[in-house]
């Protein structure tokens, strides 16, 4: 199968000097959904806007064969579909529909088409009815809804998801992770919520301090306290991931 | 918060006639008749007569509640009260001046005073008229199609967007200063203030970077398209052309 992300030796530090990515090697299979897991500062969300060309250093980035240079943005950016940690800086326009339809007007869509999608996003995310609304009016966990709504009507071939489960509450949690299980595209998300991933993913990555330390099946990394604890992580207690029966349990 | 919550009402209140017009009318309607209110001379007073009652029409038409519409026009209160109000004192008077008690009161300040509380209160009740019966996305896409360039209309509506964001940051902001400062009673001093405003910019700041970010993620690449094109109707059509004439014909023989 063709890969869906590709990274080859990708280096980056930050305009002061700062080395947030070293040699950062990863391969993302079409339709696979892959964790991305590691302490604050070692270098995910870094990572994460490699993808689609905000950050740009040295190395290989490519999605789906094409690799992510300044005259494939605009094709970068319709296939890789970022959603962020804070839905408040991703619901920008004045009605939740106008943000849902910001991308694909963005892609210069026929207006029919882009009312099809902007209801199928809001569908997916169960906030069909909701597009006249202002953000500012929704609960924390409708907006992170209506966020990835956001990204899912450019309808991407990779989603990137940043820490999509911080400061929701149990019940949105829930709700966004049966949203984000239908979902039938390669997801890659950024996380420190273990148990999320675990129930999300099939495969996790660890990163400490700006490197890929760890790859494997998700159980495997998790049930390997020694390798969690080394790189700043630590499973919630009382939780046990169970190695290899990921998928009997569902 | 709930004062910034008070002045941008993003849901229109209540319905009627003139909610379901066109916004494009609306804002021009709402827009011209102060515009040619404070073109009057402030002597022709029926002329204002007329203009307050083309706005009792529209507060009619509109069914806003009066004790609403009263709340809301207290806006100009203190505008009032801090310049106007003390204008009749400060003219020099002249031949047709007034002496009340020892107190002289100048006829050009006087008049001074009503063009000013009369102006005011034609525009202020325009603007409630306009933002009570029109949502702040209609009156977006109703200056984007009165071909107002898209990035003032951009400006606006994202800092409608975040005007609510920022003040809660702000409010969280001070609370967290408070609680470490056990609570100052009196004006807060400078020394104090700066540090808060001097955070409260730099979050801001990178707030508006982060949107940046997220909407170049989604392929902005700095225009954007207007949205979906408004249909005027009929009533429309009789509204605005109604207005027109109205506005017209009191300003020529005002």
């Amino acid at each position: 199968m063709n890969a869906a992300v590709l990274i080859k030796n990708l280096d980056y530090a930050y305009p002061d000097g700062t080395k947030a990515l070293n040699d950062v090697n990863l391969k993302v299979a079409e339709g696979e959904k892959i964790a991305i897991i590691g302490a604050n500062g070692a270098g995910k969300s870094t990572l994460l806007l490699h993808l689609n060309g905000i950050l740009q250093g040295d190395g290989v980035v490519e999605v789906l064969g094409t690799p992510v240079v300044d005259n494939h943005f605009r094709e970068i950016r319709q296939r890789v579909g970022i959603v962020f940690q804070d839905p408040d800086d991703q619901l920008f326009m004045t009605t939740v529909a106008q943000d849902v339809a910001f991308g694909p007007t963005n892609q210069g869509l026929p207006t029919a088409e882009i009312a099809e999608r902007v209801h199928d996003a809001l569908t997916a995310v169960g906030m069909n009815g909701h597009g006249h609304r202002t953000a500012h009016h929704l609960s924390f966990g409708q907006k992170k809804r209506v966020a990835t709504a956001t990204v899912l009507s450019m309808q991407p071939d990779v989603l990137v998801l940043d820490e999509p489960s911080s400061n929701l509450d149990p019940r949105a949690r829930r709700h966004l992770m049966e949203i984000l299980q239908s979902l039938h595209v390669t997801t890659i998300v950024v996380t420190h919520d273990l148990p999320y991933a675990y129930e999300l993913c099939d495969r996790a990555v660890i990163m400490s301090d700006g490197k890929i330390v760890a790859d494997g099946p998700i159980g495997k990394i998790l049930s390997d306290e020694e390798l969690l604890l080394t790189n700043g992580l630590e499973l919630p207690h009382g939780f046990f991931p169970v190695v290899g029966g990921k998928k009997e349990r569902r | 918060m709930s004062g910034t919550h008070h002045f941008l009402t993003d849901e229109r209140y209540g319905g009627s006639v003139l909610h379901d017009l066109d916004p494009r009318v609306k804002i021009i309607s709402m827009l011209s008749l102060p515009i040619v209110a404070v073109s009057t001379p402030a002597k022709s007073v029926w002329a204002f007569v007329a203009y307050g009652l083309i706005l009792a029409a529209c507060l009619g038409l509109s069914r806003l509640p009066l004790g609403y519409v009263a709340r809301r026009s207290l806006v100009i209160v203190p505008f009032v009260l801090a310049v106007a109000v003390f204008l009749p004192f400060f003219h020099d008077a002249g031949p047709g001046g007034y002496n009340i008690g020892g107190v002289r009161i100048s006829e050009t300040g006087t008049l001074v005073l009503w063009n000013t509380m009369v102006k005011a209160t034609i525009g202020v009740l325009s603007v409630i008229i306009l933002a009570s019966t029109t949502s702040f996305a209609e009156i977006i896409s109703g200056l984007e199609g009165l071909r107002v360039p898209r990035v003032f209309t951009l400006i606006l509506s994202f800092m409608y967007r975040y005007a609510f964001v920022l003040s809660e940051e702000f409010q969280r902001m001070r609370r967290a200063f408070m609680s470490r400062n056990g609570g100052v009673r009196n004006l807060w001093h400078a020394d104090m203030l700066g540090p808060l405003l001097g955070s409260f910019f730099l979050r801001s700041y990178d707030r508006g970077e982060r949107v940046h970010v997220a909407m170049t993620s989604r392929g902005y690449s700095g225009s954007m398209k207007v949205s979906a094109p408004h249909t005027a109707d009929t009533a429309d059509a009789v509204f605005l052309l109604t207005m027109a004439f109205l506005l017209l014909m009191i300003r020529i023989s005002a």
